[in-house]
């Protein structure tokens, strides 16, 4: 039971000297006046706040894991090998003992979705996990989770291909079509043996499988893409063949088509201020999210980074100012959905994450000071109900197996 | 209309608009009145003003009277701060990362060697990504080569519009070099790599002292080429700093020991395990840069990385520069080089003092590259680069409402308002998926 504190619900306004309740791994209740339980922990959030556990839709922590580098072979992001391998699955890759996990979860991060990197046209299926130390990577998968599949646009997959192909954006494109081609045949062989199951089944294939899933609607493609207009391509394809994109992520144009993003039911996984850094990023604009936010689409603060991860309130905060700054006004209320709910929906888990409402995930954050200032820490970390991470008592604080002896144990203060 | 008077007007237009361009060149006197201002040089002077003309700082106070005819800005409820220093950046050397032909930060060299390499004449003084970092309150930059062994020179650059010669405000501030990953420098271990900077600095010596004889080829083979010898000689002689790039703490203590012995001047860069070894960092006077938003060992030579080592650095006495080390996309790529303010909140927040952490960003790079009595605090006879603040500067609600760059306020729009504004509206697609 935590009191007294400011509660940012990301399901409606704030609450000041709100009180919300936690048992059994559920929010129990949230409001002004709660009566505690005679063996609730009562902690006093006088001046704190309090938000849903943040969600990264874009994480490729465990599968690139700490330290990198050459030599060190902890990069499984990227299967290079061919530009479709829709038969790859990002679980089999991460590493549960890396020593990112639990700092994203000391920056208030409950959930993220680990990506197949975006050297491939199709690069795999991501995993679902909660931010929790397990020593394995089926304890942390979300359970329940839907897959998702990673797709990528433009210079990443022409560049890593450039002598095999594609080695262009047209290449690319047929190379997704090509895909949904056989994915297509594959799904009406399938369902038509489940349905009459007589004779032989046909062949699995594991790519096929996959993106079988995606056609019939329970995997969500996850497409990383910069430019407006190759977004634009993406939803013809995806038109075509009768799926539905959930969310474009990184999405640096998206400003320039958020109302054809609105209109279609896509989400924007995006940046606050990364650009420049290559052509098809060059248009970056810092009012981005708010213009996406505007338009009516879902806008989703997203990482793509182990340490930008950690501090998703930060970014949150410079894309709010952003649009303040361009008279795009954007609220708090608005800005905090774009870290937990909206992003919950990218995963297709808003009914159990991503807001504080009653019934919900007990995956609650206890913030130092208003999460969108910069010198606001998280102080307290539930998922499931369960304190993950305390930074008043850093001796119960996660550490890796990786970390014993080499890494020296840190003052989080 | 004859072509004759279109000629007459196009001149007349072209008239106004170098007028124009003059007054905006920073001849008029402005006094930014009522904030509350940092001069970092000295206490807070509250309900201050800042008096500016013809791109210095004239005057700095409490109770000062406007001139007559300044242009007159009222910051009260303001913050008046110096113009922010990145003490680490490529701007201006890398526009797109991605695209070669836009790089310019770094050099082939002989053998990973490059000290002659002066990184700034390459520096693109059209950047796009000047004005964002401007607009975030960044007025001075440090940029530094990188690449192989002894990277090259790091110059100080303010963001002014203008010609090469007027961005660069001192140069060379340091030679570059890393001390910790061999393999870049072209050694096969540690042990190898000291080795091989003991024999150059060595060999600098000897070719100060038998110049002549080398350009006779009297002498024996020297460990690089005749320019990069000649520009290490001021480093030798402590007169021109060598910047070190260096995480792991024994390489910082291997860093130490080279200084030692060759009486070089230090600054350490990265410094990620620098807290391990703060004392005999401060103890030894070398200034460090590095930042406070990272603390995941990305490698095994830094283990130790944590967010609060520029804190605790400071704590035990070390001269901090803030500079962006979030890695990914973040405060270390040219674009995000605007994020220093977020790099200096990050540092209060882990555990520095906010007049440490402003002093880290403004007044203490600007000591340590030499350039203090330009800018890095607000003086009386300083360039005016001066920003005022609609609060504190480091909390992202807080905008950087005026930047002036020695004296000049910069009303020309950037590519990225200008994409924003362009799409701020949209219109109507003929496209319906």
């Amino acid at each position: 039971m935590i009191r007294n504190a400011t509660i940012m619900t990301a399901a409606g306004p704030a609450m000041r000297n709100g009180s919300i309740l936690l048992r059994d791994g559920k929010i129990v209740e949230i409001g002004a006046t709660v009566n505690a339980p005679a063996d609730a922990v009562v902690i006093d959030g006088t001046g704190k706040y309090v938000t849903p556990g943040l969600i990264d839709t874009h994480s490729h922590i465990g599968a690139g894991g700490a330290p990198g580098g050459q030599g060190v072979l902890l990069n499984d992001v990227n299967e290079a090998t061919s530009p479709v391998t829709a038969h790859v699955w990002v679980e089999h890759s991460v590493w549960p003992q890396d020593v990112q996990l639990p700092r994203v979860l000391e920056g208030g991060v409950t959930t993220i979705q680990v990506l197949p990197g975006s050297a491939n046209l199709i690069g795999g299926r991501s995993a679902i996990l909660k931010v929790v130390p397990s020593r394995t990577v089926q304890g942390m998968k979300f359970p329940g989770a839907r897959y998702g599949l990673k797709m990528a646009c433009g210079e990443n997959p022409k560049r890593v291909y450039a002598s095999r192909g594609p080695s262009t954006r047209m290449g690319n494109v047929a190379g997704y079509r090509q895909a949904w081609i056989g994915a297509e045949r594959y799904r009406r062989s399938w369902d038509n043996w489940l349905a009459k199951r007589t004779g032989d089944a046909p062949a699995r294939d594991l790519g096929n499988e996959t993106l079988a899933e995606v056609l019939r609607g329970n995997i969500l493609v996850h497409n990383h893409c910069y430019r407006a207009d190759e977004m634009a391509q993406m939803i013809d394809i995806a038109n075509e063949f009768g799926y539905k994109i959930r969310s474009f992520h990184h999405g640096v144009e998206a400003y320039k088509i958020a109302d054809i993003l609105a209109r279609e039911g896509i989400s924007g996984s995006l940046w606050a201020d990364w650009g420049a850094f290559k052509v098809e990023a060059m248009d970056a604009v810092k009012a981005n999210i708010a213009l996406v936010d505007r338009a009516g689409a879902r806008a989703i603060v997203h990482s793509d980074d182990a340490s930008g991860s950690q501090r998703l309130n930060q970014e949150a905060a410079k894309a709010m100012a952003a649009g303040n700054a361009a008279g795009i006004p954007v609220t708090e209320d608005q800005a905090i959905k774009w870290i937990t709910l909206n992003a919950a929906w990218a995963l297709g888990l808003e009914d159990r994450i991503g807001s504080l409402e009653q019934g919900k995930n007990a995956d609650v954050v206890l913030w130092t000071d208003n999460p969108f200032s910069v010198y606001s820490k998280p102080e307290k970390v539930w998922i499931d109900g369960a304190m993950l991470f305390d930074r008043l008592d850093p001796n119960q604080n996660w550490r890796t197996d990786f970390e014993l002896g080499y890494v020296p144990r840190r003052n989080l203060r | 209309m004859t072509t004759a008077t279109m000629t007459a007007l196009a001149r007349h237009a072209m008239a106004a608009a170098l007028l124009l361009s003059a007054s905006y060149a920073g001849a008029q006197t402005v006094a930014i009145t009522g904030g509350r201002v940092f001069p970092v040089s000295g206490p807070v002077i509250e309900n201050g003003t800042v008096i500016i003309r013809d791109g210095k700082i004239v005057a700095v106070g409490a109770g000062l009277a406007v001139p007559d005819g300044a242009r007159t800005i009222n910051a009260t409820g303001k913050w008046v701060t110096p113009g922010l220093i990145n003490s680490a950046s490529q701007l201006g050397l890398s526009e797109i990362g991605s695209v070669q032909s836009t790089g310019d930060a770094s050099a082939q060299g002989q053998d990973q060697v490059a000290a002659a390499f002066t990184v700034w004449e390459g520096l693109n003084p059209q950047s796009m990504l000047f004005a964002p970092a401007r607009d975030e309150g960044i007025t001075t930059v440090v940029v530094m080569p990188r690449g192989g062994l002894i990277w090259g020179q790091a110059a100080v650059i303010t963001l002014v519009d203008g010609s090469l010669t007027d961005l660069v405000t001192r140069a060379p501030v340091a030679m570059v070099a890393q001390v910790g990953s061999p393999g870049q420098g072209g050694s096969g271990s540690r042990g190898e790599q000291l080795l091989r900077l003991r024999e150059l600095f060595t060999d600098v010596r000897f070719f100060r002292d038998n110049r002549r004889a080398f350009d006779r080829a009297e002498t024996r083979g020297l460990a690089a080429s005749r320019k990069d010898l000649e520009a290490l000689i001021p480093v030798i002689e402590g007169r021109l700093p060598l910047l070190v790039a260096v995480d792991k703490s024994s390489d910082i203590e291997a860093t130490l020991r080279l200084g030692r012995e060759f009486g070089l001047r230090l600054m350490l860069a990265g410094a990620a395990e620098g807290w391990m070894v703060a004392d005999q960092i401060a103890a030894a006077r070398i200034p460090v840069l590095t930042g406070a938003m990272n603390n995941i060992p990305g490698s095994f030579s830094s283990l130790g990385q944590r967010q609060d080592n520029a804190a605790l650095l400071k704590r035990a006495g070390v001269e901090v520069l803030l500079i962006g080390n979030a890695g990914g996309g973040g405060a270390d790529e040219p674009f995000n080089a605007r994020n220093i303010k977020q790099e200096a909140g990050n540092a209060v927040a882990y555990g520095m003092t906010w007049n440490d952490a402003l002093r880290a960003v403004t007044l203490t790079p600007a000591q340590v590259f030499g350039v203090a009595e330009r800018t890095g605090s607000l003086q009386a006879g300083h360039d005016a680069d001066v920003v005022v603040w609609g609060g504190d500067p480091f909390e992202f609600t807080t905008r950087a409402e005026h930047v002036f760059v020695r004296g000049v306020e910069r009303d020309v729009r950037s590519r990225q308002e200008l994409l924003t504004e362009r799409y701020k509206t949209l219109p109507p697609s003929r496209w319906e998926p």
